[in-house]
């Protein structure tokens, strides 16, 4: 089936087989592996993307649904060379470790900001429910959401 | 994991999808969020020949004031109802049991109408529809009936709809005022309910349903009936387990879940 998808501000129209998950259509059919598979069962959050700028599990949607909507991965959001303010905040705060899951929890932290702008501690934590990490404890992550919304 | 080939189709409206699942057989399904329906699939668990994608009838999104009632849309997410401020004036119970179903990606996607016509026990918005008398309105090819709360769910994943019958709307009374609670009991964030309680109560009024106390979402009468008696929040917890039958798994006995069962509803019913 044809798709006609805008993926960090590109234009695609492409055919997919209506079960291609929309993270193997980012990840294989455009080459933007920035996106991780984790679980593979919507649990992990580390295939987290904006659809229609709102954070979601690429790895639960099909890539058929997804036609016609505006998507952003983490190779969509810095600028110019100039590193989002999201990304920046998990550099200084050592928000991460190995890496794995920090596309997924930067996705579902600038989502939850455009939600929240000011959120508390708790409000964070219940805001990357949807994200595991395996290595940093979680509190230097929810340190560089605060530090990035206090920016704000 | 990638689900099994399929064929893909895409309704525009309630008539339209109706007349699709009709042309496509018993292996066809709709497709709402997604975010019950492809995890299985995903799985191999189901194995739809065709999906009929309902996730872009926007008529069928909204949460209206319909007088004593309030209206939603089946396709209405679940984060539309957590935000919903008509939700927050008159069905506060139910914006607040919707913000906790999983996480906010989960919310993003995921819609009132899946969850109750996928009617897992462990879901949060059967019981919660359930408890607060909610009219569910179901079209089919001849037509638009509406089934109770209390008839629609009949067994493990089993609910009244045919197969060629969409849910379109979900009706809930307002609560006027009623206090509320929902209590969720799990070991994991973002998980389902171990055990869940959502309550309401007003004058001698309750109604209390039971999240993952049986292989259908459960509304313990027992308590409402012993509360309307006079029975105290203590005694009438006592039965909370009374109407159910809860199943063991990995997660809890059925003894620990009737024990979670007398704990939640009394929790719950101090602080409704
Ligand atoms: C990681 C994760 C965590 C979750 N945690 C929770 C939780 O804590 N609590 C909870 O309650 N739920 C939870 N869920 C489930 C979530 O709430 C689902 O969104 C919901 O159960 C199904 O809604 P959907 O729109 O995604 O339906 P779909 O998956 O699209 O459909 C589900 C089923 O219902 C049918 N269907 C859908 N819409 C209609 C309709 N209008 N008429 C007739 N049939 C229809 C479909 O054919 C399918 O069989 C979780 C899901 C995930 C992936
Ligand atoms: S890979 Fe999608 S949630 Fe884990
Ligand atoms: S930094 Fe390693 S999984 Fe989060």
């Amino acid at each position: 089936m044809k798709i006609h998808v805008t993926v960090n501000g590109t234009v695609h129209d492409s055919e997919v087989e209506p079960r291609t998950l929309l993270v193997h259509y980012v990840r294989e059919a455009l080459g933007l592996t920035g996106t991780n598979v984790g679980c593979d069962t919507s649990s992990c959050g580390a295939c987290s993307l904006h659809l229609n700028g709102e954070a979601v599990k690429s790895c639960t949607v099909l890539a058929v649904q997804a036609d016609g909507a505006d998507i952003l991965t983490i190779e969509g959001l810095a600028h110019d060379g100039e590193m989002h303010p999201m990304q920046k905040a998990f550099m200084e705060n050592h928000g991460l470790q190995c890496g794995y899951c920090t596309p997924g929890m930067v996705m579902a932290a600038t989502s939850l900001l455009k939600e929240n702008p000011h959120p508390t501690e708790r409000e964070v934590r219940l805001g990357l429910e949807g994200n595991l990490c395996r290595c940093t404890g979680y509190h230097n992550i929810v340190q560089a959401v605060l530090a990035c919304a206090a920016g704000n | 994991m990638i689900p099994a080939a399929f064929d893909y189709v895409r309704a525009g409206s309630a008539e339209e999808a109706i007349r699709l699942i009709g042309e496509h057989g018993d292996d066809a399904k709709f497709l709402a969020g997604g975010h019950s329906l492809l995890p299985l699939m995903k799985l191999r668990l189901a194995q739809p020949s065709v999906l009929v994608d309902i996730g872009r009838i926007s008529d069928l999104s909204y949460i209206r004031d319909a007088g004593d009632h309030i209206a939603i849309g089946a396709l209405t997410r679940h984060m539309d109802l957590e935000t919903s401020s008509v939700l927050a004036e008159h069905v506060p119970l139910l914006a607040h049991a919707a913000g906790q179903v999983g996480d906010p990606q989960v919310r993003h996607r995921g819609t009132i109408g899946g969850s109750i016509a996928h009617s897992d026990p462990a879901s949060d918005l059967p019981a919660t529809t359930l408890a607060l008398g909610a009219t569910y309105v179901a079209q089919g090819p001849s037509g638009t009936r509406e089934i109770a709360a209390g008839d629609f769910f009949q067994g493990f994943l089993e609910t009244a709809l045919a197969a060629d019958e969409l849910l379109t709307e979900i009706r809930v009374p307002k609560m006027q005022g009623a206090g509320w609670n929902f209590q969720k009991f799990n070991r994991r964030a973002q998980d389902w309910a171990i055990v869940g309680v959502a309550a309401w109560r007003r004058n001698g009024s309750s109604g209390i349903g039971l999240v993952n106390m049986g292989s259908t979402p459960i509304l313990a009468s027992s308590v409402s009936n012993a509360l309307s008696q006079g029975a105290s929040v203590a005694d009438a917890a006592q039965l909370a387990a009374e109407d159910a039958e809860p199943q063991g798994d990995l997660n809890a006995s059925p003894e620990y879940r009737v024990h979670l069962a007398k704990v939640l509803v009394r929790r719950a019913l101090e602080a409704c």
